[in-house]
């Protein structure tokens, strides 16, 4: 092989490599991102029954029911709208009446947001951020949940509940 | 006063790392070896301010200095002294202080070490390794002063965060630190190279020891950081794809991808151009790690601009790095020249392969770690990018990898006999076949994928052995000789091998964890038992204890195995009263390289608790795995010839030095 065919085969594997990677990445992108929404906003763009995506708000204050077997329901708020929630498991830790949620889920026939995962990305000093973005462009913010969170390291702070 | 003290040492650092940036760089250019010596110098002293400062903010954490705002905000006078300690970092602050001095430690020992450098390469590194002080030193004092006091100080301090209140605390961020921070040595030689215009294999010589150290330790940080959220966090999850995570992810693959090529620039004197590149881009990374980490950039843009003057610094600091580097890369670059030939089947050619995929795998988690972020920007849309989209993307693209690593080691360099390599791997693939067989007969009707990945994992640990017993000439010669040979084989041979092993183990454990882990979730009053994969697990009763600065629910089960009593899990909730938080302390068992793990959520109003019963077979070897990869690096480390042979610079050097 002369140089230039040797050039040719790695610059030629190369590209099917990236082509290969760039494929995998376009459909996964395409098939498995997951949009953020707050109930007005779900109300807003009628998001179909069955397609997954996240839902952040305020859990409603005296909102939140045990049933048996761990199942749970609650509703979440963003001041103008309010979504009912059923879950089914351990609530995390930092989960409060009042204080910010995001659910991963679908919404059923009936409008209800079945949540099969609860984030809890955020101590109890500030909100997640999501929420906190949401509420504050539709006015509903409040100062008290903006607590400095400066003195939140964010590194192991993560993880979600299945 | 302390706090005083300790500012005052990181403003004169930054003075020293200013000298440091400057002088010895005139001194390379005018010939001027008192200059270049500065560097020498200005590194040490700079070590010694910098290991001053964080003494005397240790210091104020041990002793509780409330009128420092940074320990009123993470620290308790009941807090335990080791997690005085470790709150240190458990911080911005104090983790940006941690930063730089492990910066000034990696500055400090090139200059302690590298007396048999060219003098001109050594000023030009440790110059290099100065700007980035700067750079960082700037943004401490400008923006995150760990040593800011509050005017009327409060007598009591806010607490650490109760999830940091753990020892992976003490272990998990400086070995992640010295990962991160360690690349920057490497970063240093390349952009020291591309202003000298010339580079040769004692160049590789020198960074490879480096690149292997930091490398190491992000392997060891990275792993820790997984057990840590695996056991702290009360999921039993082990990896989230959490971009926190990833943003070390994807200096740990370039990393291992430069580690690679390194071999084949000091073996061979080939891919010069590609080995500074990858240099360049690990660092980056590793920078865009501390970027994404530190911002608060990652879970909204938004927060981004609540605190921008943080962010906007380390964003330049980011861009004036990367786009420098790579600007005076794509100047330079063409101007080094090409080294040795190798045809496409060789070990140069494997080699190829595996930066080709490792730097692929971590081009995916790069475009899903920001895509989100570059979306918000540009429509505002929000979304997140999880485990699915790294599953589909990532786990195809390691395959090949994994198929591949097996042959590299077999193959001969310049020109290499795939088949010959093929031959010698019968055994291995044998193996991995009597796995998949055995395994799919055995879980019958079960996952099709899990015995595969297995299959696949037990072929890359059988090709390692392979390649081990090849070089020894194990069953070909007698054992006296194989014995003698394996005594006589270069540590870096067996450094290979373990670590290659090691994958192939840390891939078995992944597997059998996701695909044949089982649960029990429910609630459960006192004298109640729960059956979860052939263990009796009973709850005997639940009581409070209260701890130095917590309350603690602790439950206690009886774990029994077919009728045996085999053990007692204590799993508790603790309750953090100044912050009025609380945590989960999942109990573990192990059973050889299984657990069993309980972590408890809230108590109903009839008495009985939620709990959580994971059965996690192999788990332990999803650690393990890195475990043997991180020892395999250090037996390569104390090879002989990277101890003996390292320093010494090649014969142009030499002789242009003489001509001085």
């Amino acid at each position: 092989m002369t140089r230039k065919q040797r050039r040719l085969v790695m610059i030629g594997g190369s590209l099917a490599v990236l082509a290969v990677a760039a494929a995998l990445v376009l459909s996964a992108l395409r098939d498995s991102i997951v949009f953020f929404s707050t109930p007005s906003m779900v109300a807003e763009k009628h998001i179909a029954a069955g397609k997954r995506f996240r839902l952040g708000g305020l859990v409603q204050p005296g909102s939140l029911k045990r049933g048996d077997n761990l199942a749970v329901t609650f509703e979440v708020a963003d001041g103008s709208a309010t979504l009912p929630v059923a879950y089914k498991g351990i609530l995390p830790d930092l989960f409060r009446e009042g204080q910010g949620v995001v659910a991963e889920g679908t919404l059923d026939q009936s409008g209800v947001f079945r949540a099969d995962t609860v984030l809890a990305k955020h101590d109890e000093t500030y909100m997640p951020k999501d929420v906190a973005d949401a509420l504050k462009k539709q006015g509903h913010w409040k100062d008290d949940y903006s607590k400095p969170s400066a003195s939140a390291e964010p590194q192991p702070v993560q993880g979600a509940m299945r | 006063m302390i706090a005083e003290a300790g500012h005052y040492a990181l403003v004169l650092a930054l003075g020293l790392a200013l000298i440091q940036s400057v002088v010895p760089m005139l001194g390379a250019r005018w010939h001027d070896v008192a200059l270049m010596n500065v560097a020498r110098s200005t590194a040490l002293a700079q070590l010694l301010f910098v290991g001053a400062s964080f003494v005397a903010l240790v210091t104020l954490h041990v002793t509780s200095d409330f009128s420092v705002v940074n320990v009123f905000e993470n620290s308790h006078s009941m807090k335990p002294l080791i997690y005085k300690i470790t709150g240190v970092w458990g911080n911005h602050e104090g983790s940006m202080l941690l930063w730089v001095s492990i910066l000034a430690l990696f500055g400090g020992l090139v200059a302690a070490f590298g007396n048999n450098l060219p003098l001109t390469l050594r000023a030009h590194v440790l110059a290099v390794q100065a700007w980035i002080a700067t750079a960082f030193y700037l943004f401490i004092l400008l923006t995150s002063n760990p040593f800011l006091r509050i005017a009327n100080p409060p007598i009591e301090g806010r607490d650490l965060n109760p999830v940091l209140q753990d020892i992976g605390l003490a272990v998990h961020p400086p070995m992640l630190y010295l990962g991160y921070v360690g690349f920057s040595i490497s970063f240093s030689f390349a952009v020291a190279a591309l202003i000298e215009g010339r580079i040769d294999a004692a160049w590789a010589r020198w960074v490879r020891p480096w690149t292997l150290l930091a490398w190491i330790f992000l392997t060891l940080g990275i792993a820790m950081g997984s057990y840590w959220a695996y056991y702290e966090l009360g999921w039993g999850g082990w990896w989230f794809w959490d971009p926190v995570e990833n943003a070390s992810l994807m200096p740990w693959l370039a990393g291992t991808a430069l580690l690679h090529s390194a071999v084949v620039m000091e073996k061979r004197n080939a891919l010069k151009v590609w080995t500074i590149l990858l240099s360049i881009l690990t660092f980056s990374l590793s920078l865009l790690g501390t970027f994404l980490v530190r911002s608060g950039v990652l879970t909204s843009v938004h927060a981004f601009a609540t605190d921008p003057a943080r962010g906007v610094f380390i964003l330049l600091i980011l861009c004036v790095f990367i786009g420098g580097s790579l600007s005076l890369y794509a100047a330079r670059a063409a101007s080094l020249k090409q080294g040795g030939l190798f045809a496409p089947i060789s070990r140069e050619g494997a080699l190829v392969l595996n930066n080709l995929f490792l730097t692929t795998a971590c081009a995916t988690v790069f475009i899903g770690t920001l895509y989100p972020l570059a979306l918000e920007v540009l429509t505002g849309d929000k979304i997140s990018v999880g485990a699915p989209f790294f599953n589909l993307t990532f786990a195809p693209l390691f395959v090949p990898l994994m198929i591949a690593v097996p042959f590299g080691p077999l193959l001969a360099w310049k020109r290499g006999d795939l088949l010959g390599a093929a031959q010698r791997l019968t055994a291995a693939g044998i193996v991995a076949l009597i796995a998949i067989a055995v395994l799919w007969a055995w879980t019958y009707g079960g996952s099709s994928l899990a015995p595969l990945a297995i299959g696949l994992a037990v072929f890359v640990v059988a090709g390692a052995l392979t390649d081990l017993a090849e070089r020894i000439g194990l069953f070909r010669l007698p054992f006296g000789t194989s014995l003698q040979r394996a005594r006589g084989l270069p540590r870096a041979a067996w450094g290979t091998a373990f670590a290659h092993a090691g994958v192939g183990i840390a891939l078995i454990g992944i597997v059998c964890e996701t695909t044949w882990n089982s649960e029990y979730i429910g609630t459960m009053k006192p004298g109640e038992s729960a059956q979860v994969a052939g263990y009796e697990l009973k709850l005997d009763d639940i009581g409070q204890r209260q701890g130095p600065n917590f309350r603690e629910l602790v439950a206690r089960f009886t774990v029994g195995l077919d009728g045996r009593t085999l053990s007692v899990m204590t799993p508790s909730k603790r309750n953090f009263t100044t912050r009025g938080a609380s945590t989960t302390e999942a109990a573990l068992l192990t059973r050889g390289a299984s657990q069993l793990y309980i972590s408890l959520g809230d108590i109903a109003a009839d008495g009985g608790v939620a709990v959580r019963i994971y059965h996690k077979p192999m788990v332990l070897l999803i650690w393990f795995g890195p475990v043997l990869m991180a020892f395999g690096g250090l037996l390569s480390l104390s090879d002989r010839r990277l101890r003996v042979g390292a320093p010494k610079p090649a014969k142009a050097a030499r002789a242009l030095q003489a001509a001085e």
